[in-house]
């Protein structure tokens, strides 16, 4: 037996989101200008950035929760305008959010149903009298959701309101919720906000074995330096709504304007 | 009844699983909850599981007298492969699963493992970790394949029982053969002591000996097949060895593995054990537990739970044991049974035990009695990984708050010139292994078993356990000091988790503290004590008055107790950080490192006994990804006031 090879069987393979120059302003505020990158598939990309960069912005337009005034975005070789958050998720699009959004009252199994809703074809009769489709459907998501909770070791709060938890579990909940849906690709804002170093390193391994495991495509936002070179395959700096920096976290590291933009420079 | 075999073949693991697959092939022998759903095997299931393990270890050259190393929570694979081990003539050596690569080292190296059967990808990588330092270890399987699709040379389980069944299809006598060349006296397992005094050994427990105390166990307690038991106790643990596999084996009754370690609670209430085993510090904290939970119920609840429980305290043990009680005594239990007892049952998972044991350390009377008033078959039992967990056991009906009980079946006990407790029986284990010098140490010429424990029986033939026979020491002024004795009554608080005392040779008992961050946490809310964590709580002025208080009471209590009054405890300290097992200072069992502690917190005593009020203190730590860092503070050291001596003893 060895360790593991340092190669995955992951293959990073073609682009499968392309945003070309985008821009994004809010009256006057421009909140991104002129900005391009590429996400290929399988891979683990980060954007990061300072305060107010456009980080989550950036998310936001991926996600078609804002319509960029400029630039094309290109999902699995198509061009889209104007896509609603809702077609987003039926191509396979799932995130998370930096302030939880989660549903505080309902159980942590509920709360990772929802992930499935789009998977549910019953209409609201059955639904309601939980016959046919309801219950047959209920049982298959159910199954799928069980898969999820083991995947995130989340058993024991399998039935506790999300409300209760502590906010590194809620983090792990709202992953949960995402994965539930089974995402080809997996929008993270901010995944570690707010955790201690235990917790961090915990969601990392969930991360890493997401990738793995299913090969999602992940892009995530994320300000701890160390966590994001750690595992990110590329990496793409916003400052002030530019691109300053795209590559490698190697690359990104050596970056002039990077290291301008974070440690700030005298005028 | 019981339905426990009785022939003279039924004398190895392996037949015995056979023989249950024959007479009650559909009835569940393990269940494991996965993906939320209970999933069942029944006796004929495992018989096949266990037949093509076997198997497939054969066929990747696992051979008679062979050690296999297994490493993980409890889950059903595990406890097969210690039967597939067995079945093959080889020596199942199950690990502490939560201890780093660093300490596999030691117990790989010296059982000599070429072969490791573990839970996931985190067993895997510590092995992995310690092979280098491991020349033997050729051969690793795991049980979950999460994370693990991109390691070479690691096996699943799946597909070494895929390899076994065709090995089976080649050579169809094979298993039986195998089976059948097994003897009764051939090494079961091989359980590692916990270290609290050095190195671990590797104590060899022949089948007859697991056997026997099974069987003695099954009599005593009248187990039978429709029992049913929760399993999740570590495995390496004699404990464990002894409930939830010989017994399990020789009666047949099913056992039952939670989903996770944190979900033990919902698991067992799911599950309804009606044999249950838990060391003092599960029960301690079911009850903490309940007890925060009454706080935070309404007034009504609140006065309902304390008004029964103070029936129940007066008379609830008495009306278990069959004992005489007034009528209306007996009225208002019935009524406390209805509305209070029954419905905490159910709550704690405790509705259907028959029988509840518990043992590894002292339990507090008031907690000991609180579950028997509830109506708790809860007993005590003494015993080490050397007696196969079985030396004394508390006859129903029978039940001393302070004593381990009786002899069990087929062992005779002795106490020594010097208090040592000596046992001999079919119990006792073959050898330690590859050390002669240390099995010649503790089995005398007679036969008998030096325990290290000091005891001593009572007028009604109860063994009666006090410390460590090499812990009681003295004080300056010729007064015997028992800190065994002393931390546990400390420790009988909830608030107080941990406690060191420090008295041998020196003119008064000083103690080191660790409050229970719970049980602390949740006093300090209730009156609005702001606190950032474990470190800046145990420093509070009012953390150390309410820990004072608790000192004060052992203290008096101490003052009764006549040849002990000596060691009430004068200055008390509480630790700024929690001992730990990765910090070494705690065994994986969680017993105290006395030596250790006391080394690592010299200059800790050195202010108890200078006399100083206050001492900076820096340690370092270890978390437990490996990593380390520090912890300073500056420790307060507060003087406690001691009773004087009363010579009016107290009634037990």
């Amino acid at each position: 037996m060895s360790a593991p090879k340092t190669e995955s069987v992951r293959k990073i393979g073609d682009t499968i989101l392309k945003l070309e120059n985008i821009s994004l302003a809010f009256g006057g505020v421009k909140a991104l200008t002129d900005i391009s990158f590429d996400v290929r598939e399988h891979e683990i990309r980060a954007i990061i950035g300072p305060n107010g960069a456009g980080k989550s912005s950036m998310l936001n337009v991926i996600n078609g929760v804002y319509h960029p005034q400029q630039g094309t975005i290109t999902f699995h070789g198509d061009v889209r305008h104007n896509m609603r958050p809702h077609d987003a998720a039926s191509q396979g699009i799932a995130r998370t959010f930096q302030n939880i959004a989660l549903f505080k009252s309902m159980s942590v199994l509920d709360n990772i149903m929802t992930g499935r809703t789009l998977k549910m074809k019953a209409n609201f009769i059955e639904q309601a009298l939980w016959i046919g489709r309801a219950r047959r459907e209920e049982f298959a998501q159910r199954a799928k959701v069980e898969q999820v909770i083991d995947f995130l070791e989340i058993q024991h709060i399998r039935k506790t309101p999300v409300g209760r938890l502590p906010y590194g579990l809620q983090k792990r909940v709202e992953l949960a919720r995402a994965l539930a849906a089974e995402p080809t690709l997996l929008l993270l804002d901010e995944p570690m906000a707010g955790m201690n170093v235990e917790e961090k390193q915990d969601m990392c391994r969930f991360i890493l074995d997401v990738n793995e495991q299913y090969g999602t495509t992940i892009v995530l936002i994320e300000h701890d330096m160390g966590v994001v070179m750690d595992i990110s395959d590329r990496v793409v700096v916003l400052d002030y709504g530019k691109k300053i920096g795209d590559g490698t976290p190697a690359e990104v590291r050596g970056n002039k304007a990077v290291i301008d933009a974070y440690l700030g420079v005298a005028h | 009844m019981t339905s426990a075999p009785a022939q003279a073949v039924l004398d190895t693991f392996p037949r015995l699983l056979l023989h249950h697959a024959q007479v009650r092939g559909d009835r569940p022998a393990v269940r494991e909850k996965d993906l939320g759903i209970w999933q069942t095997w029944t006796w004929r299931d495992v018989a096949a599981e266990v037949r093509a393990l076997a198997c497939g270890l054969a066929a990747q050259g696992f051979k008679r007298g062979m050690h296999l190393a297994v490493i993980g929570d409890n889950r059903p694979r595990l406890y097969w492969s210690m039967i597939a081990a067995q079945a093959l003539g080889g020596v199942p050596v199950p690990m502490y699963q939560d201890a780093p690569a660093a300490e596999f080292v030691f117990v790989l190296n010296d059982s000599e493992i070429a072969y490791a059967i573990v839970e996931d990808q985190e067993q895997v990588d510590k092995v992995i970790e310690a092979t280098p330092q491991v020349p033997t270890l050729a051969h690793v399987y795991y049980d979950d394949p999460r994370g693990l699709r991109n390691y070479e040379r690691v096996l699943s389980f799946e597909a070494l029982q895929e390899i076994g069944r065709e090995f089976d299809r080649a050579n169809p006598g094979f298993y039986d053969a195998e089976v059948a060349k097994g003897s009764v006296d051939d090494v079961s397992v091989m359980l590692y002591t916990s270290g609290t005094t050095g190195k671990p050994k590797g104590v060899c427990q022949t089948h007859h000996a697991f056997i026997e105390s099974a069987r003695g166990a099954a009599q005593f307690d009248h187990l039978t097949a429709d029992d049913s038991i929760l399993s999740y106790l570590p495995m390496a643990w004699v404990g464990d060895h002894l409930f939830s596999f010989a017994q399990a084996l020789f009666v047949g009754f099913t056992i039952n593995c939670p989903e996770s370690g944190d979900t033990v609670m919902t698991d067992l209430r799911e599950i309804g054990p009606t044999y249950y085993f838990a060391p003092p510090r599960v029960f301690e904290n079911l009850l903490t537990q309940v007890m925060i939970r009454m706080e935070d119920a309404s007034a009504l609840k609140r006065w309902m739970f304390h008004y029964h429980m103070g029936v129940a305290k007066r008379c609830g043990a008495e009306i278990l044991d069959g004992k005489p009680v007034a009528l209306l005594d007996r009225l208002r239990y019935a009524i406390g049974n209805l509305i209070v007892y029954g419905p905490l049952r159910n709550v704690l998972g405790m509705s259907r035990i028959r029988v509840a044991y518990t043992a590894g350390a002292a339990i507090g009377p008031d907690l000991f009695r609180f579950y028997r008033s509830i109506g708790i078959n809860l007993k005590q039992l003494y015993g080490s990984t050397e007696t196969c967990a079985y030396v004394c056991l508390q006859p129903d009906g029978q039940i001393k708050f302070d004593s381990v009980g009786k002899p069990a079946p087929g062992v005779e006990v002795r106490i020594a010139g010097n208090g040592e407790v000596m046992v001999r029986g079919p119990m006792l284990l073959k050898e330690y292994y590859k050390r002669p010098d240390a099995t010649a140490e503790s089995i005398d010429a007679e036969g008998y078993f030096h325990t290290g424990d000091a005891g001593i029986f009572d007028d009604d033939g109860h063994l009666k356990i006090i410390d460590r026979a090499k812990d009681v020491g003295k004080l300056v002024n010729g007064a015997m000091y028992a800190p065994n004795y002393l931390e546990n009554k400390l420790k009988f608080f909830p608030h107080i988790k941990e406690a060191v005392a420090f008295g041998d040779r020196r003119d008064m008992v000083c103690a080191f503290i660790n409050i229970d961050i719970g049980s602390v946490g949740n006093w300090a809310e209730r009156r609005g004590i702001a606190y950032s964590g474990y470190t800046d709580l145990a420093a509070k002025t009012e953390v150390y008055q309410l820990i004072k208080e608790c000192v004060e009471q052992v203290n008096a209590e101490l003052a009764t107790e006549g040849p002990l009054a000596d060691s009430q405890v004068h200055r008390f300290l509480i630790l700024h950080k929690e001992l730990d097992p990765d910090d070494d200072e705690l065994t994986r069992t969680r017993k105290v490192r006395r030596g250790f502690v006391a080394d690592k917190y010299a200059v800790l005593i050195d202010a108890l006994y200078g006399g100083k009020a206050v001492q900076h203190i820096e340690t370092l730590v270890r978390f437990e990804d490996g990593r380390t860092g520090m912890v300073a503070a500056d420790l307060r050291i507060e003087d406690a006031d001691t009773s004087p001596k009363s010579t009016i003893a107290k009634a037990a």
